[in-house]
């Protein structure tokens, strides 16, 4: 059962079974879009970065990409940096994976973003997509599709915050402009 | 109107019926190979040759050699696959070897029965066995012809080669090419040894590319050779396909065994080759696995899911799965802390935020002391806190809990002196030397019972010192100065006597400097025992003969790395790994023993030579900074508890606290005494 989101739409993490989700991975991948004419079967390649950023009441904690592959407190992994994508060919060119249940207890919020670090914007880029998999069981639980052809560089993908006792992921899915996800702390502020 | 073509040129053809025709002063064999597009046979089953005249559909090549052939091509039948049909001609053994040596064969593509549509003659050829003549190819839907003219000096098997078969297959096809057109008497001997191959053969044809055709252009080809079953080197190369499993044997090469042209060699009935995958100059052993089978865990209780099991680590041996296990351990306790550290700070500066707006507030200000924002704030705080308190005790009673089956599990490098292992080790010694060495315990306040093994990789890529100085920690100034320096260098000694006894037998040696003698007291359980390479140096000449004899190790094994030739050291030259322990430095020490030492510390680890230092820094402080790479390059240890490690995941502040033999145990002087008594049954 994968949801497709659509923005602002949330869903919670709760299993079906009734139990909370413990481990959660967020996977993205892409392919350089093919430029046409002259010697049209060149990409260029593309590296889109993904970041997550660990909230506190707003304020930033933590962050892991891909120079800070893990969380001081180790519930937050960034399987490594991809720099050209397409390399699952509709798999996860990297991956973010959330040890829920370790998450320090004073973090609230994780946001999930994407930046295009080589520049392009999302009109060169194909098939990207974000998605949430149940890391326990390889079950997909939701996906977001990069449907841009936009004029930016970045997007705010999701966030995984605390509801109650257990976690419920946000759809954002708003688009902004930058290298890292330093360039989108303003653009992120408004989500939380 | 015939075109007369030029090597190299190429002209279109307007009808797909033509026929091919060939003049030449001596008889030559006329051969057909199909090409895909990239120039390529897909297998020996493209050629068509005396020996299989119907190999290609759509033509039928000519059987025997002779000065002017004739024979009809139809394009339209040409499989799709095939973009290229190559006319090549061959000098028959028995004749001229060469192309040079016979006047020049004319080849054109003619209308059936009719004028010549595009000719060309073959001049300027030399030493050329077997040359591919004209092209027919495919360009855009239509065929077109292309003079090439060129070939191969060695002959049939080179062009088949090049074609894109394996030389053995290329072998055996050229030669049963050529031996079916040696004369009638071979063709039909050759035709007679093929019958009892011919079924096995037709089938394996059909894992070619034309396979399907093959049979439907019988009726229209059926020369003397028999049906499409004629293709005895196209089954061989083939044996590899399921059809031809049966029987490749008659095929083999016996009816060929007195024709001319390279047999196919020694490695089988042409067969395909086999590629040997195997690095040449390693060592084959297929019998045993290379690396000992990891040991399975013991099976958790069922129902109680994380129950921690001594070896849960990856690794291909149980050594290797628990040094794993323990760095695992190590990390998992600095991100816990990590975790509750920062969820602290975090209530902390939101405490303070809080407060700071209570305050700010004007409201506030005229109230009593006690106000609600303010107790809020505070209970927010340590409702946070608590939170992740009970947070930081489940992670941490885990890590307890696999602490308390980890460390009963590790073997002697790795445990305690006060562990069990250490008693009941068997006398012979080990068999191999260790992949790491415990150098005492960590913790972090939060939870100082839960202690973490300090294990550092060997053979030591740092030399290790211990700090016996009072200005290191507040422990230190706490302890007068011959307790400490006597606990450091007993730590030494400890350190010392754990390297050897996890050693095999004559692995390890152990120098010491002592210059002063200031140690004999704690160096007395190794020079009683007689483990030592040699008495402690004392005095200045000491110290300069030990480092000089380190030195020159150093130097000689260095070159024999670098020459590539290590069976070149002098025989007199120990291999094992040394170990230099340096008590009381810079006593006894000048200039040129301090850089001595200096370049045993930077060259020595890569090459086995280790050093221990026991050292105060502030005695040496007259080298002034000189000495601050040699202090920096070293891993510091101290004789009591301190906090100077960092983790590399955080960067906590890790207290340290030596690992040292129980108080009145003979630990210590028994795992001696045990590496003394393998020592002298390895030497006879």
């Amino acid at each position: 059962m994968t949801v497709n989101l659509s923005k602002g739409q949330a869903i919670s993490l709760q299993k079906g079974d009734g139990g909370t989700l413990t481990s959660v991975r967020m996977g993205l991948g892409w392919q350089a879009a093919k430029r046409r004419g002259l010697f049209g079967s060149r990409t260029r390649e593309v590296d889109l970065d993904a970041s997550a950023v660990l909230f506190a009441e707003k304020q930033p904690v933590d962050v892991v990409f891909f120079r800070h592959l893990q969380s001081d407190d180790g519930s937050v992994r960034h399987t490594g940096d991809n720099l050209v994508g397409g390399a699952g060919q509709g798999g996860d060119d990297e991956s973010i994976l959330v040890d829920l249940q370790r998450v320090p207890v004073h973090i609230d919020t994780i946001v999930f973003t994407v930046n295009s670090f080589t520049g392009q914007t999302f009109q060169e880029v194909q098939n990207a997509f974000c998605r949430l998999v149940d890391e326990t069981n390889g079950q997909e639980l939701a996906r977001y599709t990069l449907d841009g052809g936009g004029q930016y560089t970045a997007q705010i993908m999701a966030k995984v915050s605390r509801a109650g006792a257990g976690w419920q992921m946000t759809a954002i899915g708003a688009a902004a402009n930058g290298r890292t996800f330093q360039d989108l702390m303003p653009a992120i502020l408004p989500h939380l | 109107m015939t075109a007369e073509l030029v090597r190299g040129q190429n002209h279109p053809l307007s009808r797909t019926r033509v026929e091919i025709g060939i003049a030449a002063d001596t008889p030559v064999l006329a051969l057909v190979a199909a090409c895909d597009d990239t120039g390529r046979m897909a297998g020996p089953g493209g050629l068509a040759h005396p020996g299989a005249p119907a190999a290609l559909p759509g033509l039928a090549a000519p059987a025997e050699a002779a000065a002017a052939h004739r024979f009809a091509v139809d394009l339209d039948a040409v499989a799709p696959s095939v973009h290229q049909l190559r006319l090549v001609l061959v000098l028959p053994p028995g004749g001229p070897a060469r192309f040079g040596s016979v006047a020049a064969p004319r080849v054109a593509v003619a209308e059936p029965g009719g004028a010549d549509l595009a000719g060309f003659a073959l001049a300027g050829l030399d030493a050329e066995g077997a040359v591919v003549a004209l092209e027919v190819y495919r360009r855009q839907g239509a065929w077109k012809v292309r003079a090439v003219g060129q070939g191969y000096a060695d002959g049939l098997p080179a062009l088949l080669t090049d074609a894109g078969l394996t030389a053995p297959a290329a072998a055996a096809l050229a030669s049963a090419a050529l031996a079916a057109a040696a004369g009638p008497a071979g063709a039909g001997a050759a035709a007679a040894a093929r019958d009892g191959a011919g079924i096995t053969a037709v089938p394996a044809a059909a894992s070619g590319t034309h396979a399907l055709a093959v049979p439907q252009e019988t009726p229209s080809a059926g020369t003397a050779a028999g049906p499409a079953g004629a293709d005895p080197a196209g089954a061989a190369p083939d044996a590899g396909g399921p059809a031809t499993v049966p029987g490749p044997a008659p095929v083999s090469g016996t009816p060929y065994a007195g024709t001319p042209g390279p047999a196919p060699a020694a490695d089988g009935p042409g067969g395909p080759p086999t590629v040997d995958y195997v690095h040449p100059r390693r060592r084959r052993s297929t019998s045993e696995p290379p690396e000992p089978a990891p040991q399975a865990p013991a099976p958790a209780a069922p129902g109680e899911a994380p129950v921690p099991v001594a070896g849960d680590a990856t690794g291909w041996t149980m050594e290797e799965r628990l040094y794993n296990q323990v760095w695992g351990m190590f990390e998992d306790l600095a991100r816990a802390v990590a975790a509750y550290r920062s969820a602290c700070e975090f209530a902390d500066s939101r405490l303070d935020r809080e407060l700071d707006a209570a305050l700010s507030d004007p409201r506030h200000r005229l109230a009593g002391a006690d106000h609600p924002a303010r107790d809020a704030a505070r209970a927010r705080r340590n409702e946070l806190a608590a939170q992740a308190r009970s947070v930081l005790d489940r992670d941490l009673d885990q890590l307890a809990a696999e602490a308390a089956v980890v460390e009963p599990a590790l073997p002697a490098a790795y445990a305690r002196w006060a562990s069990p292992v250490w008693h009941d080790t068997p006398a012979a010694g080990p068999d191999e030397a260790p992949m790491a060495l415990r150098l005492g315990d960590l913790h972090l306040p939060e939870r100082p019972d839960l202690r973490i093994p300090m294990l550092v990789r060997l053979p030591l890529e740092r030399g290790l010192w211990i700090d016996n100085g009072r200005t290191g920690s507040e422990a230190a100034m706490a302890t007068d100065t011959d307790r400490l320096r006597r606990a450091a260098m007993d730590m030494a000694v400890a350190h010392a006597a754990r390297l050897l006894a996890v050693h095999p037998a004559g692995r390890y040696s152990v120098h010491v400097i002592d210059a002063a003698g200031a140690g004999a007291a704690s160096l007395a359980p190794l020079v009683h025992a007689g483990v030592l390479a040699g008495p402690p140096a004392a005095g200045s000449a000491g110290v300069a003969e030990t480092l000089e004899r380190l030195t020159r190790r150093v130097d000689l094994v260095q070159m024999a790395v670098r020459a590539g030739a290590p069976e070149e050291l002098p025989p007199d030259l120990d291999t094992a790994e040394q170990l230099l322990i340096v008590h009381d430095f810079p006593h006894g020490f000048d200039d040129r023993a301090v850089t001595r030492l200096r370049y045993l510390a930077d060259e020595g680890p890569a090459v086995g030579v280790h050093l221990l230092m026991v050292a105060d820094r502030d005695e040496a402080s007259a080298y002034g900074p000189l000495l601050d790479p040699l202090w920096r390059k070293l891993m510091r240890l101290t004789p009591v508890p301190d906090d100077h490690l960092a983790d590399p995941w955080v960067g906590h502040a890790w207290t340290f606290e030596p690992d040292l033999p129980p108080a009145g145990s003979l630990v210590l002087d028994q795992a001696v005494e045990r590496a003394a008594r393998a020592r002298r049954h390895a030497r006879p």
